[in-house]
């Protein structure tokens, strides 16, 4: 699809931008000692830290992530929304108190809290900085994802301009700033979100063939006989001629025609029915060849005569009863209706073109498969989590190992827990767990409708999920479109401030210390975290620069197994069990992080996103790592103490 | 009052992770029962999904409210 250039989202974003700038430079005044910007004297009012918890954790991948991937697979998108959410309820239950007692900068600070070692501290240092910089890649990835088609400017622009951004912020006033970014980030997303899913429900369900452009996408048939010949008898095809495929692009069940006037090639898919004839439906394609160019149904990508873009989808095909609209509906009814519905949803195909065929192609054909509505709120029907439909126990543990990591993740994220040190005693960071818990929650549920909402838009566009949720905003209204796009963007602002503090505070408090014979003075300490703030913002720059192509959401995923493998055993362990030696933590911290690491980049999920291989000669029998090495974590931890228990222990 | 605190965490802890373990199984291992519709014409699927967001939040308000009762005592 063309993205027109929104000025008015221009603005929006700008104003927040000067907003959030403002504010830094007006509370840097405030945080000159080491308190003051690493836990802003942990002054911040416990509300304002609860909220600042949702705007610190629904990232980019919650926000856009989440809604498309509901858009475009219905239901299996809200797992992740269920997992998420899970994950607060071990921060609150079993982490939030102890954390707030035993630290007082980071992460690592709690870990060591018994042991006072110097390995702890750079084990802990070290995964503080790994599972960040981790994290750091698909914000600034879905930085540049997002700028192209909401402000139209290019992915590198979107990056330079969020890591200049966050730096400035998290340089002048730290935490004290980053809290208010964040609050005020968390608090416009859940309105807002509120406010589209409201305006879904009031728009309720309409019958279409095709999007918000107006044009019907043309089922022909049903048609006996054999294809290719069979084509030729349909007299809606009598402008059209066939193309001989030759076996390319997928024939069967593929069939390709181009228009004898405008040369627009039509791709059909053809449908079986029971009664052994097949309908044709009709498709969109993209191809891009090596020179560059980009092709819209065989027609370049533009606006005007001789041009083509990709078409608006997103519709229902029936409503229950035979109607054709349902005028506004309430939010239970609103999913008992879709349930009775058929969806028109569109899968995606590659192809190569063939080898020795100059330019080399790559095309990727939108074919449209009317589902019922009873398929989409049913899980497993998204490539993901297709595996828990298969009868082999192997498919289904890599949907288990996944929803471990999420629920062990959430609290072992170090940019989620100093935020625990920004409040004055225990009760407090409870007080905001609670809120924060709340915010997320509330919001995780309107993903659903907002996810849904977008898929019965008539605005999706089928060559980006990512962009379902600011889409449905502009098929509802242009100036919430400009809102929800400036959100999305500070969404990404609010998270990397958190990233990029976090392993600051890691570099300046846990790890310079261990390479310095004198303690640094407040004042030093400062100074050397506003220096590695700069250095790993350029670095996130970089990064998110190199891995544009590298899909976001996946290494959010990466991100959470990480932190649940090489932290929460520790976390855990230490508060419950005395036998706990600082062996053992350091074993654990370094285990759990290299082998969740090294499962992930031998996994077929790296193998085919990454290194272009073939999933199945992956060296591990799925993807997700963490119900191996999250038990594995533990047991190093538990055997390493008993190795290593002291010999004079009562 | 702090282990006071902790135990009631933890139990309610075992509440949730006993939904959820039960909610990641019957995805898990069989997944049909997630499509029935046994009430107002909406799946288990999002019927489970929508308990589960509530539980959390309730049982973070059970917490927050017993805890501060009992702080306010000592």
């Amino acid at each position: 699809m063309i993205h027109s250039t929104s000025p008015i989202a221009i603005l929006f974003f700008l104003i927040f931008v000067a907003i959030t700038l403002g504010l830094s430079f007006f509370l840097g005044s405030r945080a000159k000692s080491s308190q003051g910007y690493f836990t802003a004297h942990g002054q911040i009012p416990w509300f304002v830290n609860g909220v600042a918890f949702a705007g610190d954790y629904l990232s980019a991948a919650s926000f856009l992530g989440i809604c498309g991937m509901i858009a475009f697979y219905g239901y299996d998108g809200f797992l992740y929304s269920i997992g998420y959410l899970a994950g607060w309820v071990v921060a609150l239950f079993v982490i939030a108190e102890p954390m707030k007692r035993l630290g007082r900068f980071t992460f690592a600070d709690a870990l060591n809290a018994r042991f006072q070692s110097r390995g702890i501290q750079l084990a802990a240092g070290v995964s503080t900085l790994a599972v960040s910089v981790f994290y750091l890649i698909p914000q600034m990835v879905g930085a540049g994802v997002l700028i192209q088609p909401l402000l139209g400017l290019p992915h590198w622009v979107g990056v330079l301009l969020v890591g200049a951004t966050v730096i400035v912020i998290v340089v002048t006033a730290g935490m004290v700033s980053t809290t208010w970014v964040q609050f005020l980030k968390g608090a416009l997303l859940v309105i807002f979100s509120a406010i589209l899913t409201v305006m879904v429900l009031n728009r309720g369900f309409d019958v279409k063939d095709g999007g918000l452009d107006g044009y019907q996408f043309r089922t022909l048939g049903p048609i006996a006989g054999e294809f290719p010949q069979a084509a030729s008898d349909v007299p809606e095809l009598a402008d059209y001629e066939l193309l001989d495929t030759g076996g390319k692009l997928g024939f069967p069940p593929y069939l390709r025609t181009r228009n004898k006037e405008t040369k627009e090639i039509v791709t059909w898919l053809i449908d079986p029915q029971t009664d052994g004839k097949a309908l044709l439906r009709e498709c969109q394609t993209l191809t891009q060849t090596s020179s560059g160019e980009v092709l819209v149904n065989g027609l370049p990508k533009g606006v005007g005569p001789g041009h083509a873009s990709l078409r608006p989808v997103g519709f229902l095909s029936s409503l229950p009863d035979g109607k054709t609209s349902t005028r506004p509906i309430g939010p239970l009814k609103f999913i008992s209706t879709l349930q009775q519905s058929e969806v028109v949803l569109w899968h995606s195909q590659k192809f190569l073109s063939s080898e020795g065929v100059e330019p080399a192609e790559v095309t990727t054909i939108f074919s449209p498969h009317p589902t019922p509505g009873s398929q989409v709120l049913r899980p497993g029907e998204s490539p993901t989590f297709k595996g828990i439909r298969s009868d082999k126990f192997v498919d289904k543990l890599n949907f288990l190992s996944l929803m471990l990591a999420l629920f062990c993740g959430t609290a072992s994220l170090p940019h989620i827990l100093i935020r625990y040190y920004t409040v004055k005693d225990a009760a407090a960071a409870r007080k905001s767990t609670i809120v924060g818990i709340a915010c997320i929650g509330f919001f995780y549920v309107l993903t659903l409708y907002m996810g849904l909402g977008a898929m019965t838009s008539g605005s999706l566009d089928v060559s980006d999920s990512n962009m379902a949720a600011p889409l449905l905003a502009r098929g509802l209204d242009e100036n919430l479109f400009a809102v929800i796009s400036a959100i999305a963007f500070t969404t990404v602002l609010g998270t990397v401030s958190g990233l990029i503090l976090a392993s600051a505070g890691a570099v300046s408090h846990d790890l310079i210390s261990l390479f310095t014979h004198e303690k640094l003075s407040e004042h030093e300490q400062v100074r050397v975290a506003k220096i590695a703030s700069v250095v790993v913002g350029c670095l996130a720059i970089v990064l998110g620069i190199l891995f544009q192509s590298l899909n976001v959401s996946y290494l959010v995923g990466w991100a959470f197994s990480v932190a649940a493998s090489a932290n929460l055993p520790s976390l855990v362990m230490l508060l419950f069990w005395r036998g706990v030696t600082k062996q053992g933590v350091i074993a654990a911290v370094l285990v759990g992080m290299v082998s969740s690491l090294a499962w992930i980049l031998l996994s077929g999920d790296t193998f085919a996103a990454v290194y272009g291989l073939p999933a199945e000669k992956a060296l591990v029998p799925f993807s997700q790592p963490g119900i191996v090495t999250i038990p594995l974590g533990f047991l190093t931890l538990i055997v390493v103490s008993l190795l290593t228990k002291p010999k004079t222990a009562v | 009052m702090t282990s006071r605190n902790s135990r009631l965490g933890l139990s309610l802890f075992a509440v949730y992770l006993v939904l959820y373990i039960g909610f990641v199984l019957l995805n898990t291992f069989a997944p049909n029962t997630m499509e029935a519709t046994p009430w107002a014409g909406i799946n288990v699927a999002i019927w489970y999904g929508f308990a589960l967001i509530l539980a959390a939040i309730v049982l973070a308000l059970i917490y927050g409210v017993c805890c501060g009762a009992s702080e306010d005592q000592s």
